[in-house]
């Protein structure tokens, strides 16, 4: 299958190609490719342009800090796998991005290019909106910054404006001591998933969950936050009283489509069975 | 039979390997021709209509996009003949080269554009205006059946044949049995999908008045037969050439719409034409398979003895009856008892016509399908029996004395299709594989939970009829250098074809396996030929080319004794050189090429098939949260009769099993409500990969070579397929036995297998 | 539009509409047809290449996106005599039959073995996952390509 005619520039600068993407209603940006580039075989994505980002300085840089850390979006899945000071900065970022498709993939794949493509069972927006991640975009207008969770609106779709290009993933400061886990279910290896859960919570001193944030992919419109399961999560020690009843309000508020894949009643039992192993394997020691 | 064998038993590493090892392969995609034209197919968008304006201007005003062919531009649209079971009344199904009026599935061929690229190709594709009526489609075979909506008024009927296999009197059976039990179940529609999609370059000589045809496969004599008569030409004047084929499986090589189209419009515009398919159309335009399901019933003794087996089939056959659409029906009826010894048989199997991609043969048509219902059967007779699972199979097996073993009659057909078990010790396939898999020792983990996954075992056995006539042909020649040139009817689709008839020359001939160089399938080559299908290349086309070697060795044993004098009772021949006995003067194959010695002979075999034989069997673990299922351990042992080549015959048992892994737990065309195919890329269409089955085993006997050809050697391509998917439902039943779960259909995708171990533990 | 890029060690410069991806110009334009198409929307495989050292889809790729780079396909991984060591272990454990998957699989083990020589079983199935094939089930492509590691260990690359 092969995409219909297009124009291709791949300007040097940022604000070239803003303009670029402004210049044309049908203009599209592309980085990696790994997503843009199925839809655009299969002529479900026609654009007129693509604006590569490929020469534009400055867009490929991990920066782990006190602050927090910061993804440029021409990041590769494969230069999170590689970032050594990531395995204590933000480990559930480098688990979640082990699970992406395959090899080839993340070679090629970007931060920029899955924020932007919004496939609901993707990893990566799913730990963004789990994390409260901020976005950064620049377009025509300039440079705005939004969270996560108001970022996706729903499958395939964000509130980046057609001339807006990604610029920065900030995740927030990730603690030494957190407890944490990243558990994706698919029929097999690097196929999207069926149900994924990325949680996360700090522990007081008296050992009660604080801070908890679990999000599900793959079993909502977009990524999610499992919020009436933190309210019951907060303040209490995790033990197998809390994990059923954590469980049993996951799959009651879990409101799951029903597709071609899975039916909605097996992927609320999915979503069950990932917050009950998700909370188990959180309370287990990490060796860092 | 052979004496000394230097090859033939040995591992031989294959010769085929050096060129694709070095990305030297020559598969029809990397084919070109001077001038030449990319052609696109505009297919159907939807799966029932009329066509009531088709309009090419804009396409044609593409600069690139040469010409739109219809079937206004064909004038009489030819009907692709029936190769297999062309039997009376299915001429009213046939599936003509190109839609003129009406279309009856969403895929099917329109129109053909053709332009300087694929890609321009494939914009003109996009900017013909078509028209189409909508007609109410027939979305599944139960409303087929009703025969509301006609796919075929004038036929007035959907159901394109009925077949019913009998033995005994099955009715006085299952009155008199004191245990008997009826299910239903089912098989999905998936596809054999080759890695390399389809393809056809064809060149038109318009003052020879010749056509050649580029991207043959599996049946080229057949299918150069069918073109000629299509395009009005002689036999002569039209030749087929096999390149090198990315896997057929039984769907690459049929005769399809486009292997007449590209050719039609090479000659149409006097230029030479590539069509390359691409995934998404495959899914679309390559022959489906399997999709059945019945209503069957098993009668036994309280012992387990199986007494008889009835019941209904009803295969949903696609829009048009294929080229060989009718031989999953047949063997669906005929073989559905396998291996087992059942005296009362009543099986019919009907085959109706929907909106849906026509369907087709895929490795170990119907058996694959017969394999699951009956195991399932015969494990929940064995289950409320109290019967172990491999002792109900040992009592039932067809036994060595009991050889040959017929099978039930088929009508239609009759007496001429009659076929039977030819020999072997089905028991013993089944003890060799109960022991090396560990049987006893692993009965006791079945349903129990372990870890938080409940394991399950299953066993299975099975026939596999191969080596289907009538024949195949050979032409030997000695080469200036002393080489041997193997010219064979056989088609090679990737299983090994050269080398296992190389090493079959070189043993006969006593030569160095270099010095044998095999060509094949391409119609040049050979007067007439039959092709790779029902695993007949080394039953047949070896046979062929065992015969003309040993006729080679008598011409040149004539040649040496005139030139060495005596006679030829004095000539020896060893290691490729001719020795007169008496004096010891030889003479080397290369210093008698100047005689010009070749020998052409044809292989027949009365249509009796070979019959292998084994036993598989599997450990799964069910993680009842996901439903997920882990294959622990899987071993299929089967006896081939005799093994030419060890390495390649594995590589066919764990290539099989891994499809049939894929059609028991993950693989589905899926089509809506409308017939539009949801599965439409290979994102959707789920095929095995590296990390999903790794632990599979294989053992090849044998004990028990065919006595039906001068090798021995029985088809052995398609037998570890056929139980692969009864096994993982009866293991999966194993694991979940304590939920009462029924896997009675494919396939057995997680959320199937989640929604038979979330029902609540049965009380009883 | 043009494209200049190292193509198994060689400069080559093509002329190229946008949209045609990096796969059909190595078939197409450069003659390189041992990169195969399976399904050209980024799911089998079959036209892994190697691109500045990391293996990648290459119908996943624009030519024009290949500008500046050094691209490696599966006959820049042969000579003309010997078969490589991967070549070998291949042939050997019968890792092929129809061999239209195999340019994909050897460039994608090539890759792994160049910077993982000591991957181990796992390691490699997963790898692997990322490309299809219909004909072998796999095992024997595992098999080979754990036993090619040894060759990757030497301090003499292949």
């Amino acid at each position: 299958m092969k995409p219909v005619p297009f124009e291709y520039h791949a300007p040097a600068t940022l604000r070239e190609a803003v303009e670029l993407l402004a210049s044309d209603p049908d203009a599209m940006v592309i980085a990696g490719g790994q997503s843009l580039i199925p839809l655009l075989a299969l002529r479900l994505a026609t654009p007129s342009l693509l604006v590569d980002l490929r020469r534009v300085p400055g867009l490929h840089a991990i920066a782990v800090g006190d602050g927090g850390v910061r993804l440029g979006p021409r990041v590769r899945w494969r230069d999170i796998e590689d970032h050594g000071p990531l395995e204590i900065a933000h480990p559930l970022l480098q688990e979640a991005i082990a699970h992406v498709a395959h090899y080839q993939i993340r070679n090629r794949g970007t931060v920029g290019g899955s924020l932007a493509h919004a496939d609901p069972a993707a990893e990566l927006p799913g730990v963004a909106v789990t994390c409260e991640a901020e976005i950064t975009l620049v377009g025509v207008a300039g440079s705005r910054t939004i969270r996560a969770g108001e970022f996706f609106t729903g499958p395939l779709t964000t509130v980046r404006q057609r001339d807006e290009i990604i610029t920065e993933l900030y995740l927030p400061f990730w603690p030494r001591d957190r407890h944490w886990a990243f558990l994706k279910f698919a029929q097999r290896q690097g196929d999207f998933a069926l149900a994924g859960i990325a949680l996360f919570y700090d522990e007081d001193q008296d050992g009660r969950v604080r801070n908890a944030h679990i999000g599900v992919i793959g079993a909502c419109d977009r990524p999610r936050r499992l919020t009436e399961v933190e309210t019951v999560l907060n303040g209490r020690p995790v033990d197998e009283v809390l994990i059923r009843e954590a469980v049993e309000i996951a799959a009651r508020t879990v409101d799951p489509p029903e597709d071609l894949h899975a039916p909605a009643a097996y992927r609320r039992a999915l979503v069950a069975t990932l917050v009950q192993r998700g909370l188990r394997r959180a309370t287990q020691p990490r060796s860092v | 039979m052979i004496g000394i064998n230097r090859y033939i038993g040995s591992p031989v590493e294959r010769v085929e390997d050096f060129r694709f090892l070095r990305g030297r392969g020559e598969f029809v995609g990397d084919l070109r021709r001077e001038g030449m034209l990319h052609a696109a197919i505009l297919r159907s968008p939807v799966a029932h209509g009329r066509i009531r304006n088709l309009d090419g201007t804009a396409a044609r005003a593409i600069p690139g996009v040469r010409t739109v062919i219809a079937a206004a531009e064909i004038g009489a649209v030819p009907r692709i003949p029936l190769r297999l079971l062309p039997l009376p009344g299915t001429e009213r199904f046939l599936q003509p080269v190109i839609a003129a009026d009406r279309v009856r599935y969403v895929g099917e061929p329109i129109a053909v554009v053709l332009a300087d690229s694929a890609a321009l190709a494939e914009d003109g594709v996009g900017s013909i205006a078509l028209d189409i009526e909508e007609l109410a489609p027939v979305a599944d075979r139960r409303a087929s059946g009703k025969n509301e909506i006609l796919l075929f008024e004038e036929a007035g009927t959907n159901r394109a044949m009925t077949f019913t296999a009998v033995s005994g009197d099955a009715d006085t059976a299952f009155r008199e049995a004191e245990y008997a039990r009826r299910e239903r179940f089912s098989v999905q529609r998936h596809t054999a999908l080759p890695m390399e999609p389809r393809g056809v370059l064809a060149e038109w000589d318009a003052v020879q008045g010749r056509m050649t045809v580029l991207g043959a496969a599996k049946v080229p004599f057949f299918n150069r037969d069918t073109l000629a008569a299509m395009l009005g030409l002689a036999l002569t004047d039209v030749d087929l050439i096999e390149n090198d084929v990315g896997g057929g499986f039984g769907a690459r090589g049929e005769f399809y719409p486009e292997d007449f189209l590209i050719p039609f419009a090479a000659r149409h515009v006097r230029r030479p034409v590539r069509w390359i398919e691409d995934r998404r159309e495959h899914l679309t335009a390559m022959n489906h398979a399997r999709e059945a399901d019945c209503e069957v019933e098993i009668a036994c003794r309280r012992d387990g003895t199986i007494l008889g087996l009835r019941g209904e089939i009803f295969i949903d056959l696609g829009a048009y009856v294929r080229t060989n659409g009718l031989i999953q029906p047949r063997t669906l009826a005929q073989f559905f008892s396998g291996p087992y010894r059942v005296p009362n048989v009543d099986i019919t199997s009907t085959a109706l016509l929907t909106n849906k991609t026509p369907s087709g043969t895929y490795r170990a048509p119907g058996r694959y399908e017969a394999s699951f219902f009956c195991e399932r059967l015969i494990e929940l007779a064995a289950r409320d029996l109290g019967i172990d699972s491999a002792e109900m199979r040992r009592r039932n097996l067809i036994g060595a004395a009991e050889m040959p073993y017929k099978l039930p009659r088929l009508e239609p057909g009759g007496p001429a299709v009659d076929t039977e078990c030819d020999s072997g010790d089905y028991g013993e396939a089944l003890e060799r594989c109960l022991a090396e898999f560990g049987w006893e020792e692993k009965r006791a983990l079945q349903g129990r939970l372990i870890e938080g996954r409940y394991h399950g075992l299953a066993v299975a056995c099975f026939i596999e009829g191969g080596g289907a006539g009538p024949k195949e042909t050979a032409r030997l020649e000695l080469e200036a250098d002393g080489s041997v040139t193997v010219y064979v009817g056989s088609a090679a689709v990737g299983q090994g074809l050269e080398t296992v008839m190389s090493q079959i020359a070189a043993d006969t001939l006593d030569i160095q396996l270099d010095q044998v160089r095999v060509l094949h399938g391409s119609t040049p080559y050979l007067n007439e030929g039959y092709g790779a299908f029902a695993s007949r290349s080394t039953v047949l086309g070896g046979s062929a080319v065992f015969e003309a070697a040993k006729l080679l060795l008598e011409q040149i044993r004539a040649a040496a004794a005139v030139r060495l004098g005596g006679s030829t009772e004095e000539i020896e021949l060893v290691d490729g050189r001719a020795r007169s006995i008496s004096d010891g003067r030889s003479l080397s194959f290369a210093e008698l090429a100047s005689e010009r010695l070749s020998v052409d002979t044809a292989f027949a075999n009365n249509n009796k098939l070979t019959y292998t034989y084994g036993s598989a069997a599997a450990h799964v673990a069910v993680d009842p949260g996901t439903g997920h299922v882990e294959l622990l351990d899987f071993l299929v042992v089967e006896d081939v009769g005799r093994i030419v080549n060890p390495l390649t015959l594995h590589g066919q048992a764990i290539g099989g099993v891994v499809q049939g892994l894929g059609g028991a737990f993950m693989e589905n065309l899926v089509y809506d409500a409308e017939g539009q195919l949801l599965t439409g890329t290979l994102a959707d269409y789920l095929i095995p990969t590296a990390t999903d089955f790794p632990t599979i085993r294989a053992i090849a006997l044998e004990n028990h070579p065919s006595p039906s050809n001068p090798l021995g050697v029985k088809g052995a391509g398609e037998g570890p397929i056929i139980p692969v998917g009864g096994l993982m439902a009866n293991a999966v039943a194993s694991a979940l036995a304590s939920f009462g779960a029924m896997p009675n259909r494919l396939p057995l995708s997680p959320a199937c297998v989640w929604l038979m171990g979330s029902v609540n533990e049965s009380s009883d | 539009m043009r494209a200049r890029f190292q193509l198994n060690g060689q400069p080559v410069a093509v002329d190229v509409e946008p949209r045609m991806h990096l796969a059909d110009c190595l078939r197409d334009e450069l003659g390189q047809t041992g990169t195969h198409l399976g399904c050209e929307h980024g799911v089998c495989g079959a036209c892994t290449v190697i691109v500045d050292g990391a293996a990648v889809r290459s119908c996943l790729i624009l030519a024009v996106q290949a500008e500046g780079s050094s691209v490696v396909t599966v006959e820049g991984l042969s000579t003309d005599d010997a078969l490589t060591p991967l070549q070998t272990a291949f042939r050997k454990h019968h890792a092929l039959q129809c061999g239209f998957c195999t340019p994909g699989m050897l460039t994608t083990a090539h890759a792994l073995l160049t910077e993982e020589p000591d991957a181990d079983t796992a390691r490699v199935r997963s790898v692997l996952s990322g490309n299809l094939c219909r004909c072998t089930g796999y095992i024997p492509i595992v098999e080979a390509v754990l036993e090619a590691r040894a060759a990757y260990r030497k301090t003499d690359k292949p």
